[in-house]
C-alpha cells in the first residue's frame, strides 16, 4: 500500500498588495461627492418650528434666498435691495425655465418683516418658482 | 592595501504605513464633511395674476387668521389671549367641516399679515397651522 501523502499546507493569505488603492478610491469618492458650502449668504437667525421637514428636492435644484434683518436680500450671492427686489423675477425665471423643479429656499433672519419677505414671495409667483421652504431650525415639543 | 568598496546602500522609503495616512486622510474627510440638509417648512405659493383673482367661498369654509405688528393673532375676529390655544384652535376649526376623501381637511386657514409683522410670528402661526394638518394654506396679501 502506498504510503498516504500529507496534503501540502496551504497558505491562504488576502493579497494585501492593493489595499492602498482600495482605500485610494474611497477617498478619492469622498472627494469628488463633498460637496462644500456654495454660498456665503447672509447671517442670518432662521425661526424655529415643529413641521420642519427636509426639502424633497435635490441640491442643484434649490435656488437659496436670504434676508437679513436689514432688509438686505441675497440670491445665489448676489446681492438686491428693498428697491431693486423686482430684479429677482427675470433670474429665478431663467432658472426655473432651465429647471422646472426649481425650489426656492427662504432663508429669512425672524426679525425681519413680513413686508420685504412678501415682496420676495411676489416675484417668486411672478417668475413662476412657487415652490417655497423656508428654512427653520427644528423645534423640540414645547 | 586593497581599497574596501563602499558598500552598496539600498535607500526605501517604507510603505507599509501607507494605508494608515490614506486612512488617516479619510477619516479627515468623513469628519469635515457636513452634507448639509436643508430643512424647513414648505409651502406652495398660489400662481401670480395681475389683479386679485376673486374666488367666491363660503364664509365658514374659511379660517382666517391675522397677524399684527404687535404680535398678536386674531383668529376669526378674535384676538387670542395666549399664543398657546392657537394650535387647538385652528384643531377645532378644522374639524367642523371634516375631511375629504383624501383625508384631508376641507377648511381653509387664510394667513393675513401686516407690512410691519414680525416673520417670526409669521412662522409660529404657519407651524401650528402645519401641526394641525391643515393642507389648504392661503398666505393673504398683508394690510397696509
Amino acid at each position: 500500500m502506498p504510503q498516504l501523502k500529507r496534503p501540502a499546507p496551504y497558505n491562504a493569505t488576502i493579497p494585501s498588495a492593493s489595499l492602498p488603492d482600495i482605500i485610494f478610491t474611497l477617498l478619492i469618492f469622498f472627494m469628488v461627492v463633498t460637496s462644500f458650502k456654495q454660498f456665503d449668504g447672509l447671517p442670518v437667525i432662521v425661526p424655529e418650528a415643529k413641521t420642519t421637514a427636509k426639502i424633497d428636492a435635490g441640491k442643484r435644484d434649490i435656488a437659496y434666498i436670504w434676508i437679513d434683518k436689514r432688509g438686505q436680500i441675497s440670491l445665489d450671492d448676489q446681492p438686491f435691495t428693498e428697491e431693486s427686489v423686482a430684479d429677482l423675477v427675470p433670474i429665478l425665471f431663467e432658472r426655473r425655465s432651465a429647471n422646472p423643479k426649481t425650489v426656492i429656499s427662504l432663508k429669512a433672519d425672524r426679525d425681519c418683516r413680513m413686508k420685504i419677505v412678501t415682496d420676495v414671495q411676489q416675484q417668486c409667483r411672478k417668475a413662476y418658482t412657487l415652490r417655497v421652504n423656508y428654512t427653520t431650525r427644528f423645534k423640540e415639543e414645547g | 592595501m586593497a581599497l574596501k568598496r563602499a558598500k552598496k546602500f539600498e535607500a526605501e522609503i517604507p510603505t507599509a504605513s501607507l494605508p494608515d495616512i490614506i486612512f488617516t486622510l479619510i477619516i479627515f474627510f468623513l469628519v469635515t464633511t457636513t452634507i448639509t440638509s436643508d430643512k424647513g417648512v414648505s409651502l406652495t405659493l398660489p400662481e401670480f395674476s395681475e389683479g386679485q383673482e376673486m374666488v367666491k367661498l363660503k364664509k365658514d369654509m374659511v379660517l382666517n387668521i391675522l397677524i399684527a405688528e404687535t404680535g398678536d393673532i386674531m383668529v376669526d375676529a378674535e384676538i387670542l389671549a395666549n399664543r398657546g390655544e392657537l394650535l387647538n384652535r385652528i384643531r377645532t376649526s378644522l374639524e367642523e367641516k371634516g375631511k375629504d376623501a383624501e383625508g384631508k381637511y376641507l377648511k381653509i386657514v387664510s394667513i393675513k399679515t401686516q407690512g410691519g409683522t414680525l416673520y417670526n410670528d409669521y412662522m409660529y402661526v404657519l407651524d401650528q397651522v402645519k401641526a394641525a394638518g391643515a393642507s389648504k394654506i392661503s398666505i393673504a396679501e398683508p394690510e397696509e
